[in-house]
C-alpha cells in the first residue's frame, strides 16, 4: 500500500520557504547577534532533509544536483582562503577587515571579511550534515560498489 | 608574530580539501600529497633557524592577543618534532603509493593522510589547551576513518575498541579542561604556567594533572596501552606505520609540555608517578615483545617499550636526560616508522605475519635483511647508530638524578628490545629459504626507496647527530626553562 504523505508534502512545500529564508536570516544576524554561519548552515540542512523525508531521495537530488561533501570541501577552502588574506596584507592569519560603504539599495552597510569566512562555514556545515543523512539513508555498504 | 607558524597546520588541510573536491583525479592525488607533507617540514626548518636565532616563534591567530586570543606557538621542541612529522610522513606516503590499492585511494586515502597531518602538526604548534583537544581530535578522527577503512573483519573488531577508548579519553580530556579552567580562569599554556605558578600547584592542581597524565597516557599508550597492539596490526602497513611513528609520539609530546610547562611544581609526585608507569610500560611491553610469534604483534610492543624510555627523561629531568628525550624521541619516529615498513614489506612477501611460517628470506631479498638489522642496532643503541645518543643521555641522566632503578629498568628493556627482534631477524631472514621468488605473494617493486630512504635518515641521525646538536640543546633548555615561552607568548610576561 502507498504511504499517504499528502499533508506532509503540502505543508512541506510552504515550510521549506520559510526555513530557508530564517536560515538566511540567521546567518546574516550572526555578524553582530546570536546567528552566524554554524547555526544558519544547520537550519538550512535541516530544510533540505526536510525535503528528503516528504519527497524521497532521488528525486530530490534530481533537482538538486549537488555533491554535498565537495560543497563541505569548498566551504573548508573558502574559510582557509579568507584566513591567508589577511596574511597577504602583513597581517597575523585570520584577521579580519571591515568598512562601511554606500551601497545602491541598502544605504550605508558594514562590509566585513568575517561574512566571507561564515560563508564557508555554512556550506561546510550545510555540506557535511546532509552528507551524513545521506549516509544514514543508504543501506548497503558503499565499499562494495 | 610570525605567519609561517599557521602554514604547517593550513597547507595540508587546504590541500586535502582539494583532493576531495578533485576526487576522481588519482594521479592529482599522488601529486599534491607529497608536497604537502614535504612543505611543513621546510617550514620547519626555516622555524628551527629562526628559533635559534631570535627565541621561540609566536602566532596569535586575527591580532588578538593572548590569553585571550588564540595562540600558536613554535619553541624549538616543537619545530624539532613538526620536522621529522614531515619526513616520517613523506615515507609512509611513498610506501601507500605502491601498496595501499586503488580502492583506499579512491575512498579519501589521500586526504585522509593529510588531514591526520593537519592534526599532528596542530597539537604541535599550539599554544592552548583547548586547541591541544581540538587537534587531538582532528588527527584521531582521520585515524578511525583510517582504521576502519576497507572494512575487513578484524578491522572493525579492532577499530570499536580503538574508538571506544579514545572517545572516552577524549571525555577525561574535556572534564580536565573544564577543572582546569575552573580553578585557574585560564587555558592558554603560558598563561596557566604563571598563574599556578603564583597560585602554587595544590593537591586539586596536581589531582587535575593526574587526570590529564591519564588521558595523555591513553593517546601515548602509557601504560594504559592494552588497545594499542590489536589497533596498530590491523590496518595496512602505511598507516599502521604513520600511526606507531606518529600518534603515540603526539601523547609523548602533550605529557612534556604539560609537565615541563605546567605542573612542574611538585616532581616528587607527578613525576615519580610518570616514572612508575614508564618502568611498568617497559616491564609490560618487553614481556609483550619476547611472548608473541606474531611479526605484528612484536613490532607494536616495541612501540610501548620505547614510549616507557622517552619517559625515563621526563622524570629524571635534568638538561642530560632531557636532551636524551628529544634525541630519542626523533629517533623513534623514524625507526619505527621504517621497521614497520619493513614488516608490512615482509608480510607482503610472505602473506603471513606467523614468525614459524617464514624462513630465510636474506637469499631473495638480502638488502631488506640487512636493513632490518641496521634498524634493530639502532634501536638497540648500538654506538655510531641513531638510537645510541638518545639511549646515553637518557641513562646518564636518570643515573645523575640518583633514579638509578628507573635507569637499570631502560637497560634492561633494550636487552629485550634486543632479543625479540634478533629473534625476528633470525626466524625471517636466517635458515632455509622455503619460498622461491615465484610463489611470493608480494613484490617489493617500487616500497623499497622509502625504506632505503628512512633506513639513510636513521643512519644520517646516528653519525651525524653532532649537526643537530645545537638544536637539540636549546630545545632541552626550552623544556627545562619554562620563562622563555611565557616570555614569548605573553609579551614581556605580562598580561
Amino acid at each position: 500500500m502507498k504511504p499517504n504523505d499528502v499533508i506532509l508534502q503540502s505543508v512541506t512545500k510552504v515550510t521549506v520557504i520559510i526555513i530557508f529564508t530564517f536560515s538566511v536570516y540567521l546567518f546574516l544576524n550572526g555578524h553582530h547577534h546570536p546567528g552566524g554561519g554554524f547555526i544558519g548552515g544547520l537550519s538550512t540542512a535541516a530544510a533540505i532533509v526536510l525535503l528528503f523525508l516528504a519527497f524521497d531521495i532521488e528525486k530530490v537530488r534530481e533537482n538538486f544536483q549537488i555533491d554535498f561533501k565537495k560543497l563541505a570541501a569548498l566551504g573548508v577552502l573558502i574559510a582557509i582562503g579568507t584566513g591567508f588574506t589577511g596574511m597577504l596584507a602583513g597581517d597575523p592569519f585570520l584577521t579580519q577587515y571591515f568598512n562601511d560603504k554606500n551601497l545602491p539599495i541598502f544605504g550605508k552597510t558594514e562590509l566585513a571579511t568575517a561574512l566571507i569566512f561564515d560563508t564557508g562555514v555554512a556550506l561546510a556545515v550545510i555540506g557535511t550534515a546532509v552528507s551524513i543523512i545521506l549516509s544514514i539513508s543508504e543501506g548497503d555498504s558503499l565499499w562494495k560498489r | 608574530m610570525n605567519n609561517l607558524l599557521i602554514l604547517p597546520i593550513a597547507f595540508p588541510l587546504f590541500i586535502g580539501m582539494l583532493l576531495i573536491i578533485f576526487r576522481k583525479n588519482i594521479w592529482l592525488h599522488r601529486l599534491l600529497s607529497p608536497v604537502a607533507c614535504i612543505f611543513p617540514g621546510m617550514v620547519a626548518l626555516i622555524l628551527m633557524n629562526q628559533i635559534k636565532d631570535s627565541g621561540i616563534q609566536t602566532l596569535q591567530l586575527g591580532g588578538w592577543q593572548a590569553p585571550y586570543g588564540i595562540s600558536l606557538v613554535a619553541d624549538m621542541f616543537a619545530a624539532i618534532l613538526l620536522f621529522v612529522t614531515s619526513i616520517v610522513s613523506l615515507c609512509c606516503l611513498l610506501y601507500a603509493f605502491h601498496s595501499i590499492g586503488k580502492e583506499r585511494e579512491k575512498y579519501y586515502f589521500y586526504p585522509l593522510i593529510l588531514f591526520l597531518i593537519t592534526g599532528v602538526n596542530g597539537a604541535f604548534l599550539t599554544g592552548d589547551l583547548f586547541n591541544l583537544y581540538v587537534f587531538f581530535e582532528v588527527f584521531l578522527v582521520s585515524s578511525y576513518v583510517l582504521i576502519t577503512l576497507g572494512g575487513t573483519r578484524n578491522q572493525l573488531r579492532e577499530s570499536l575498541k580503538y574508538i571506544m577508548i579514545n572517545v572516552i579519553s577524549s571525555a577525561f580530556f574535556l572534564v580536565g579542561v573544564a577543572y582546569l579552567y575552573a580553578v585557574t580562569g585560564t587555558l592558554n599554556f603560558a598563561h596557566l604556567s604563571i598563574r599556578v605558578a603564583e597560585a602554587g600547584q595544590d593537591g586539586l592542581i596536581t589531582t587535575i594533572s593526574f587526570l590529564f597524565l591519564i588521558v595523555f597516557s591513553l593517546k601515548a599508550g602509557l601504560f594504559l596501552f592494552y588497545w594499542l597492539p590489536g589497533s596498530y596490526s590491523v590496518p595496512p602497513g602505511a598507516i599502521a606505520a604513520i600511526f606507531a611513528a606518529l600518534l603515540t609520539k603526539v601523547g609523548i609530546y602533550a605529557i612534556f609540555r604539560m609537565f615541563t610547562l605546567i605542573f612542574y611544581h611538585q616532581p616528587q609526585v607527578t613525576h615519580m608517578g610518570i616514572g612508575i608507569l614508564a618502568a611498568l610500560t617497559m616491564i609490560l611491553g618487553a614481556m609483550g615483545a619476547i611472548g608473541y610469534r606474531d611479526l605484528k604483534k612484536i613490532l607494536t610492543y616495541n612501540v610501548i617499550i620505547s614510549v616507557g624510555f622517552i619517559l625515563i627523561g621526563l622524570v629524571a629531568f635534568t638538561e642530560q636526560s632531557l636532551l636524551g628525550s628529544i634525541y630519542y624521541l626523533i629517533h623513534d619516529m623514524i625507526i619505527k616508522a621504517l621497521v614497520f615498513l619493513i614488516g608490512a614489506t615482509i608480510i607482503g612477501l610472505t602473506g603471513t605475519s606467523k614468525l614459524k611460517d617464514m624462513s630465510g628470506l636474506i637469499r631473495t631479498h638480502p638488502a631488506l635483511g640487512w636493513m632490518f638489522f641496521i634498524a634493530v642496532l639502532s634501536m638497540v643503541g648500538i654506538p655510531p647508530l641513531s638510537g645510541f645518543l638518545g639511549k646515553l643521555y637518557i641513562t646518564k641522566g636518570a643515573f645523575a638524578a640518583s633514579y638509578f632503578w628507573l635507569g637499570g629498568f631502560g637497560l634492561l628493556a633494550s636487552i629485550f628490545i634486543l632479543y625479540s627482534l634478533i629473534k625476528v631477524f633470525m626466524d625471517v631472514f636466517w635458515g632455509e629459504t622455503v619460498m622461491s621468488e615465484d610463489e611470493e605473494k608480494g613484490t617489493t617493486k617500487g616500497v623499497m626507496l622509502p625504506i632505503v630512504l628512512l633506513t639513510g635518515i636513521s643512519l644520517a641521525l646516528g653519525l651525524g647527530a653532532e649537526g643537530i646538536h645545537e638544536y637539540v640543546l636549546i630545545a632541552a633548555k626550552g623544556l627545562l626553562d619554562p620563562n622563555q615561552y611565557i616570555f614569548a607568548v605573553l609579551d614581556k610576561g605580562g598580561i
